[in-house]
């Protein structure tokens, strides 16, 4: 039986982990290669690295961190963060991640998604969508959650589905950071509107959280980056909880 | 030596690494007579089967079948295992190499596709790249066409419908699932291929 994915994000800035609340009040959590296989040992289906800062000048130190993380890691790799061209996926893919994650450039340039699936496979295109509820439906923000679009979050998804992604990574911005729960609405409004598997990110603080968003919000995968670090909770008695209320996942891992 | 066959389609970096980390002795080619003189082979790929149009082109296709049929161990993995039956729906003009029986078909439509994950394993007795693999381990899958269920099945995945998840006959394996991305699981997994 195919199972419920829980995925480790880690937030990266200047080669270092780190963790705070919507980006502010950044804490050092530590070396990407070393939290990543930690989480991997720890039960996490499957890690992502999110370089939060993302300037052009940080590049090389990003494929660097990629690099050293691919090479110990024996679980799927998700690279994203600054990603605005086929050759700066390229770059990440070559530094030994399995999938890239784009946001802002494949809203800026849909056809992005195509020409990377084209080239790496959709199932290495994650497009992330950061929605935030407003009158009438969602809205599909960009530039770290900063500029609002106008577009709706669920047209959004179809279409970026159309044009060949993978996968979706949709992050409730009213949610994140707040530990109170991912929105199932979102979720499952993107869920049930897209054929193609999505991860749910934003709100997790607890088990009962994650067996909602599976259950509720229709959830392929959930994502959560603050509560996994520092042994704030612990991923193997997670998945345990999870199992115990019946949501399939890998267990024991 | 094992050959990581290289035809241009998606990336190898991961199963390398995979194989560094056993400290087997490998080598990335996309030369034909490199496959010929290596021990074993491993054919990888993802994404589209169109994309195996390249072996043809690129004159792997005849080195691949002549270092099967010498015996050597051969390990598909993905599409890779997809090219050792007959073909694939996604792309009927490019054959496959025909040594399972069969095509390669769609999920069905009560499923979501591509199937992506961690999936476990309904293992049979007797298979040599399974060999100590628990039953129902878990394994990471990303892929939208899937093997038929043949005689030379060695494990069954699940997924709206009941698939070939590994497949062997001989010095032949297959594997539909990713075992350079399936942690520890995979990399025994792999270990086995390379003590073959």
């Amino acid at each position: 039986m195919l199972t419920k994915r829980i995925i480790a994000c880690l937030d990266m800035d200047g080669g270092r982990v780190v963790k705070g609340v919507r980006f502010k009040n950044l804490r050092d959590a530590g070396d990407p290669a070393e939290c990543a296989t930690a989480h991997a040992r720890n039960g996490a289906d499957e890690i992502v690295l999110l370089d939060i800062t993302a300037t052009s000048g940080n590049r090389r130190t990003l494929l660097d961190a990629v690099f050293r993380t691919a090479r110990s890691l024996f679980a799927p790799f998700t690279v994203g963060g600054g990603i605005r061209q086929l050759e700066d996926a390229a770059a990440v893919f070559d530094a030994g991640a399995d999938k890239i994650a784009i946001n802002s450039a494949a809203v800026r340039d849909p056809a992005l998604i195509g020409r990377i699936a084209g080239r790496f496979g959709s199932q290495a295109v994650v497009v992330a969508i950061d929605a935030r509820k407003v009158d009438g439906g969602f809205e599909v923000f960009v530039a770290g959650g900063r500029v609002a679009t106008g577009r709706n979050a669920i047209q959004w998804a179809r279409e970026a589905a159309a044009c060949g992604a993978g996968e979706i990574l949709l992050t409730s911005m009213d949610r994140d950071g707040t530990q109170s729960g991912f929105d199932c609405q979102l979720v499952r409004t993107v869920a049930e509107a897209v054929s193609i598997p999505v991860i749910a990110s934003g709100g997790a603080g607890s088990a009962r959280d994650f067996v909602e968003v599976f259950r509720e919000g229709r959830a392929d995968a959930a994502l959560a980056a603050s509560i996994f670090h520092f042994g704030i909770e612990n991923i193997a008695e997670l998945k345990r909880e999870l199992h115990d209320a019946g949501i399939p996942v890998r267990w024991p891992c | 030596m094992i050959a990581i066959v290289d035809y241009g389609a998606g990336n190898l970096n991961s199963v390398k690494k995979a194989l560094d980390y056993l400290g087997a002795d490998v080598v990335v080619t996309g030369q034909p007579e490199t496959v010929v003189a290596a021990d074993k082979i491993l054919l990888p790929g993802v994404g589209h089967f169109s994309s195996l149009r390249a072996l043809d082109r690129a004159g792997l296709r005849e080195a691949l079948l002549q270092a099967a049929s010498a015996g050597k161990p051969f390990l598909g993995i993905c599409l890779g295992m997809q090219w050792l039956f007959e073909g694939s729906e996604e792309c009927s003009e490019v054959a496959g190499a025909g040594i399972f029986p069969g095509r390669c078909r769609q999920f069905p439509s009560s499923v979501k596709s591509p199937h992506v994950g961690w999936n476990s394993l309904a293992i049979q007795e007797g298979s040599r790249l399974l060999q100590g693999i628990a039953q129902d381990s878990f394994v990471y899958y990303t892929h939208s066409f899937h093997a038929p269920v043949v005689s030379a099945m060695t494990a069954a995945g699940e997924y709206g419908l009941q698939f070939a998840a590994a497949v062997e006959h001989g010095n032949i394996f297959g594997v539909q699932f990713h075992p350079e991305k399936s942690g520890d699981v995979g990399l025994a997994i792999l270990k086995n291929f390379c003590e073959v």
